[in-house]
Parts: structure tokens; sequence; C-alpha cells
């Protein structure tokens, strides 16, 4: 029981992050209809950006916590952000109305590039950051097993549930979610109705890339060790997580983030750690088999 | 455009790449002791602002030049120069078969050159075997290099236990990574290209995975080593070979001709491949995987079972993969999870996008470009993976049809009825 709800709280706290990937992904698939594969990526330069932002503000002498975590969430966001916007307009808005997989291709290769820049200009080692914040409260204790609750668990999933309701509140009010909901319904006629598409485009990478960002510095604050290569698994793990969900619904990219981040936590705990990935893997192609629609997905009408 | 606003444009460019720039090219993180420090390089992001500055405007400059001149004209030119490529095609194909077959008797070619030359036609034979699946069917498999791992270890696995041959193991290679093929694909070709390629992935991994753990029978990290040689109708390419190749034919001992024989190998596979290609393309079921690509819900009205068509491709892909993969395993002699792992697939993807998806002679160009390329100039070697990436992207940007784009229809309906009919 005290093992059950340890591995409960990890899993949650993992699921926590793939979710916020997740969502980047599921958003760009609504409105385009391809996988971003660089996003994994985007992820991994939002943490890297989160420990350049760390060690440039330590530097200067700043050592009160919550205004370092807050300038790093600033600075990675707003880079990562960036990072976003330039990969949509360089590899993928010149190839809206290509042929199918055109989009899918320049993504992989973007997903290189940028492993590849990454590693070239910041080393191939893994780095280390000591924690920032450590301690949290016992839940339980029983037979010398304590249930642990982190104050950094507790940190990321309560971001993570106002970032939720934030965003929920972003798409269903403000007029840029408005416009967003437009075109995923229909991008030609968002457009003939006076919906900059081009710009609501780019903004759902920007958003998409600024979700991320906060991911990968959780992800850094959490396991405190980096490396340029941590974007490949998440990613694929998050884009498990949307389809999971259903592609192109935000909720279910939620639920699919704690989801697989519950079952990786739970194989690891009860079976074997060697095995995890398989597991999430085996899940996404068990799910696409037998509801490929995902959780909360709605049916894909074929049209000729 | 104008003057100011060209400058005004190059300028926000200009400012944008160097806030890209700032945080991972001006700032860098070293290990020293007592932890992690910044260096910084900031001239490095002024020199990438004015660069970057510099390039937009050419690019402007090189757009309006390029807009005035009739554009119509350069497309019919290219389309010209695309007719006269086509028909000169068999002529260049039969030229470097030829090139190919005499290549290890002429003057400079020395144990590096074969060698390189053998690495070459791997991945030539590789991205012939997925270009059956992504160049003819449309399908795009990420994993393709899980064929290639199970062709690799059945045969390090066959020859290691059961004692078998490579040329008794080669079937079987095949097969067993046909079977594979069948067994993945059979669930998963249901499913729309992206969603396809992503559970494509996720097989890769999964196979690299349970190579690296199922110790006691793959042997994990560790590998397979010592895998035999392939003998010549059982003429052993060493000094002391029972019989050995250069007693039988009176010659000098030399590790040179086991090298030529490796090369022939893979040349004769890798036609092969290539031959069995070109005929399926003829075949009823090669007209339906063309169709199935071109058009799927049309295809399935004509009667084409989707399923079927498409397991086909993927299957004779993979056995294909197989075959590569128990080459690889003979010429190196020794195999990890190390050399399976998805940059792998990625880097056999960018040979048959780069060289046109579904053209032969382009899998053969790009191959030379990729592989040979960076393996000659070693200093580069640190820049490849990133200048593969950036040349994914800049091929499907500015030719989404690869360089050899000009695909030729596998049937042609008489042109001139099909006029009358409109």
């Amino acid at each position: 029981m005290e093992y059950f709800a340890q591995q409960l709280i990890n899993g949650l706290t993992l699921g926590s992050i793939y979710g916020l990937i997740a969502i980047g992904y599921t958003m760009v698939y609504g409105i385009i209809g391809m996988i971003n594969f660089a996003h994994g990526e985007v992820f991994m330069i939002g943490a890297f950006v989160a420990l350049i932002a760390f060690l440039a503000v330590t530097a200067t002498g700043i050592a009160f916590v919550p205004l370092l975590l807050l300038i790093m969430l600033a600075t990675s966001m707003l880079f990562t952000a960036a990072y976003g916007w330039t990969v949509e307009r360089l590899a993928y808005r010149p190839l809206r109305g290509s042929f199918r997989l055109a989009p899918l291709i320049s993504a992989i290769g973007m997903s290189i590039f940028l492993q590849n820049y990454v590693q070239l200009l910041q080393g191939a080692r893994v780095k280390t950051l000591q924690p920032i914040i450590s301690g949290g409260v016992v839940l339980m204790e029983k037979d010398g097993f304590t249930v642990v609750l982190s104050y950094m668990q507790m940190l990321i999933v309560g971001l993570t549930l106002a970032l939720m309701v934030a965003f929920w509140f972003m798409i269903e009010r403000s007029s840029f979610g408005r416009s967003q909901r437009a075109c995923e319904q229909d991008r030609k006629m968002a457009g003939l109705l006076g919906v900059d598409v081009d710009r609501t485009i780019s903004l759902t990478f920007v958003t998409g890339a600024g979700l991320a960002a906060i991911a990968g510095m959780m992800f850094l604050l959490y396991y405190g060790v980096i490396d340029f290569f941590i974007g490949f698994l998440a990613g694929l793990k998050a884009f498990t997580a949307a389809v999971l969900g259903g592609i192109g619904s935000l909720p279910g990219a939620m639920l699919g983030g704690l989801l697989i981040g519950l079952i990786e936590a739970f194989w690891a705990g009860y079976f074997t750690t060697e095995y995890k990935d398989v597991a999430a893997f085996s899940i996404l192609v068990l799910v696409l088999i037998f509801r490929p629609t995902g959780l909360l997905g709605r049916p894909e009408v074929e049209k000729v | 455009m104008s003057g100011q606003a060209t400058l005004k444009e190059a300028g926000l460019t200009a400012l944008l790449s160097m806030v890209l720039a700032l945080p991972l090219i001006g700032l860098e993180t070293v290990e020293e002791q007592g932890g992690l420090t910044l260096d910084t390089r900031l001239l490095w992001v002024l020199l990438i602002g004015a660069a970057v500055f510099a390039g937009r405007l050419g690019l402007i400059a090189w757009r309006s030049r390029k807009t005035v001149g009739t554009s119509t004209a350069a497309a019919r030119r290219a389309s010209a120069l695309g007719e006269t490529m086509h028909g000169i095609m068999p002529w260049i194909a039969g030229a470097a078969i030829l090139f190919a077959v005499i290549m290890p008797f002429l003057p400079f070619a020395n144990r590096t050159v074969v060698d390189l030359a053998t690495l070459v036609l791997i991945y030539v034979m590789l991205g012939w075997g997925l270009n059956i699946v992504v160049g003819l069917a449309g399908l795009l498999d990420l994993g393709y290099v899980a064929f290639y791992a199970i062709g690799a270890y059945s045969f390090a696995m066959l020859a290691m236990h059961a004692d078998f041959t490579f040329w008794m193991a080669l079937p079987f290679a095949g097969l067993f990574a046909c079977a594979f093929g069948v067994i993945l694909g059979f669930p998963v070709l249901r499913l729309r290209g992206d969603y396809l390629a992503i559970v494509t992935l996720g097989f890769g991994e999964m196979i690299r995975i349970i190579l690296l753990n199922w110790y006691h029978v793959t042997g994990g990290p560790d590998g397979i080593s010592g895998i035999p040689r392939p003998g010549l109708f059982g003429l052993e390419f060493t000094r002391n070979g029972d019989p050995a190749f250069h007693e039988f034919f009176g010659l000098e001992y030399s590790s040179m001709y086991r090298l030529m024989f490796l090369y022939y190998l893979i040349l004769i596979l890798a036609l092969i491949t290539n031959w069995v290609t070109l005929r399926l393309r003829r075949l009823p079921i090669g007209r339906a995987w063309e169709a199935l690509r071109e058009d799927e819900i049309a295809s399935r009205a004509l009667g084409l079972n989707p399923t079927a068509v498409k397991l086909s491709a993927f299957a004779i892909g993979a056995m294909f993969g197989g075959f590569a993969g128990a080459f690889f395993a003979t010429r190196q002699g020794f195999i990890s999870p190390e050399s399976f792992t998805f940059i792998e697939s990625a880097i056999i993807l960018a040979i048959v996008v780069l060289g046109g998806m579904g053209s032969q002679v382009g899998v053969v160009i790009a191959a030379v470009i990729m592989i040979g390329l960076p393996e000659w100039f070693r200093e580069l070697q640190e820049y490849r993976m990133l200048l593969f990436g950036a040349g994914m992207v800049v091929i499907m940007v500015l030719r989404p049809r690869g360089l050899l784009s000009k695909r030729n229809p596998t049937i042609r309906l008489h042109a001139k009825k099909a006029g009358a009919m409109r």
C-alpha cells in the first residue's frame, strides 16, 4: 500500500511533465494535421535554457529561490518560444500544401539538426544540477517505509494544474483561442472570415513551445540531469500520451500524459526498469490498434 | 520591396537570430571543479547576427531579381532538363554498374577505397529496400533499422549456435526479417501515414531495447563477436584456410582478396534488390503499391485490399533489410545494439528522400553523397549529423520530390484517347 502510494505520487509527477509536452503535439496536430517531430527537441532546449539561466542568475549572486525560479521560467519560456516560432517558419510553413509526408520528414530533419546543434554547442556530456528545492512532507509511515511527497513534486503538480486552468481559459475565452479553434475546424473557411491563419499557426507553435519549456525546466529540477538526447524519449512518450488521450483533444493530452506517467512508474516499480520504455510503446501500439481515436478523441472522417 | 522595408525585414531576422543564438551559442556550460559554470562566446552572437543580416538582404535581392526574369521559362528549362536526364538514365545506370564492376581493379582502388565502397553499397542496398516501402508504397517507415538488426542477429546466432555458414544463414536472415515485418506490420498497417511512422519508430526502439537487455541470448551491450566470414564455394579467405582461396587459384596471399570478395558480394546483393524492385513494379502488386500511394480511397474503391498490399511491400522491404543485416554482420564480424539506433533509420530514410522517393538511381547518388563524402572528409565528421538534419529540411523545402524528382509513370494510357475523352 505504501509502495503503491509512493509510485502513484511519482507517476503523477512524471505524468504532469509528459502532459505539458503532449499539449504541444496535440495542438499542432489539431491545427495543421502534422506530427511536430521536433517538439521533443524544443523541450530539450527549454531544459538547457533553464539550466543556463540558472547558472547566469546565480553568477550575479541572487539566491532567493522563488525569484530564481521565476527568472528561470521566464527566460526559458521566452527563448524556447522563439525557437518554436523559428522552427515553424523555416521548416514547416514553406511546406504547407506540399505532399502528405513532406512536413513530417522535414520535422525529422529539424529534430536531428537541433539535437546535434545543442550537442556541438553545449557538449555531449550530461549536465548535472544540485537540487534547488529539497525536502518534503511525510504522508505515511509504516514498518520503516515512508511515503514522501517532496516539495518539488508539489510544485510540479501544482504548477501544471495552474497552467491547465490558465490554458483552458485562453483557449475558451481569448480571441487567440477562438481563432485557434476556428482554424482547427476549417482552416480555409477561417481564413475567408478574416482570421489570420498564418499568425494563428505561429502562435500555436509559440504556446506549445512555451509549455514544453516549462516541462523542460521541471525535468531539469526534478531529475537534476539533462543531456542533448532527453528530447527523443520524452518526445516519443509525450506523443504516445497525446495519441492515448485522443490527438487534437487538450484534456485528452493531459489525461494521456498522466496515464503514461503512471504506467511507467508502476511498471518500473513492480516489474523491470529496463523494459519500461517498451511498456510505453506497447501502449501506443495497442491504443492505435483498438481505439485509434484515443480516449477522448473524435473519430476522423476521411473525405474524398 | 522598398529599400526601407527590406532593411527592416533583414534587421528583424538578424535580431531574431541573435535572440536564438544568445543562450545556446553565446553561453556555454562548462564543467569545472565544484560544478557547472558558464563561459561566454558573445562575439559569435554578433557574428551570427551580421551574417544573417547580410544573408537575408542577399536572399531578398536574389528573389526580386528572379521575379523580374520569366520564372516560367526557367521552369520549362528545368522540366526539359528532367526529360533529357530521364532519357539518358538507363545509360547512366549502365555506366555506373560497369564502373562498380571494374572499380576494384582500377589503379586508385586501395584497401580504403574498396572498404568505403562496400559501406556505401550497404547503404545503397538498404536505401533500395526501404525505397520499396517508402518510395513505391508510400508508407513512412521510421524503424527500418529493426529489420536490419534482425537480419544481423539471426545470422550471428545461427552461426554461433547452429554452425551455419553465411550462405546457409542468408535465406533465413531474410526470412526472419520478413516474418517480423509481417508480424509487426499486420496490426499497424491500417493506420494513417504519420501514425504508422511513429509506430514503426516505436518498434525500432523496442527491438533495440530488447537486444540490449536480453543478455543471455543477445549478449546485451557487449554484442556478439567472432561471427564467421563468408567463403566462396567453400574456399576460405584466410592465410591457412582449408581449402584457401589463394592456394586454389595459385595466387600470393593478400587480405585484399577478402575485401574485394565482400565488395562483390554486396554489389550482387544490391543489384538483386534493384532488379527485383524493378520487376515488381511491372507486376500487378507493384502497380497496386503505387496506386495506393497516390490515392488510398480510390484504390480501395477499385477493389484493392489496402492491408494486404501494404503488408506485401512492408514484408519485401523488411526481407532486403534482413539480407543487408546478415551481410553487415559477416563483414564486421561483430555486432552490438549500438549499430542499430534510430539515427541509422533516419540516415537510410534521408538517403531515400534525398534521392527522390521512388528513384533507384537517386538512391545511389544520395548514398554516395551522404555516406561516401563524410567518410572522405574526416574533419567534417563532427558536423555530419548536423548537416544531415539541415539537409533533410532544405531538400524538403526546396525540392520536396528529391534530387531526381522525375518519376516514370509505370503505366501510360494512350495520350490521344485521354485527350479526346475530355
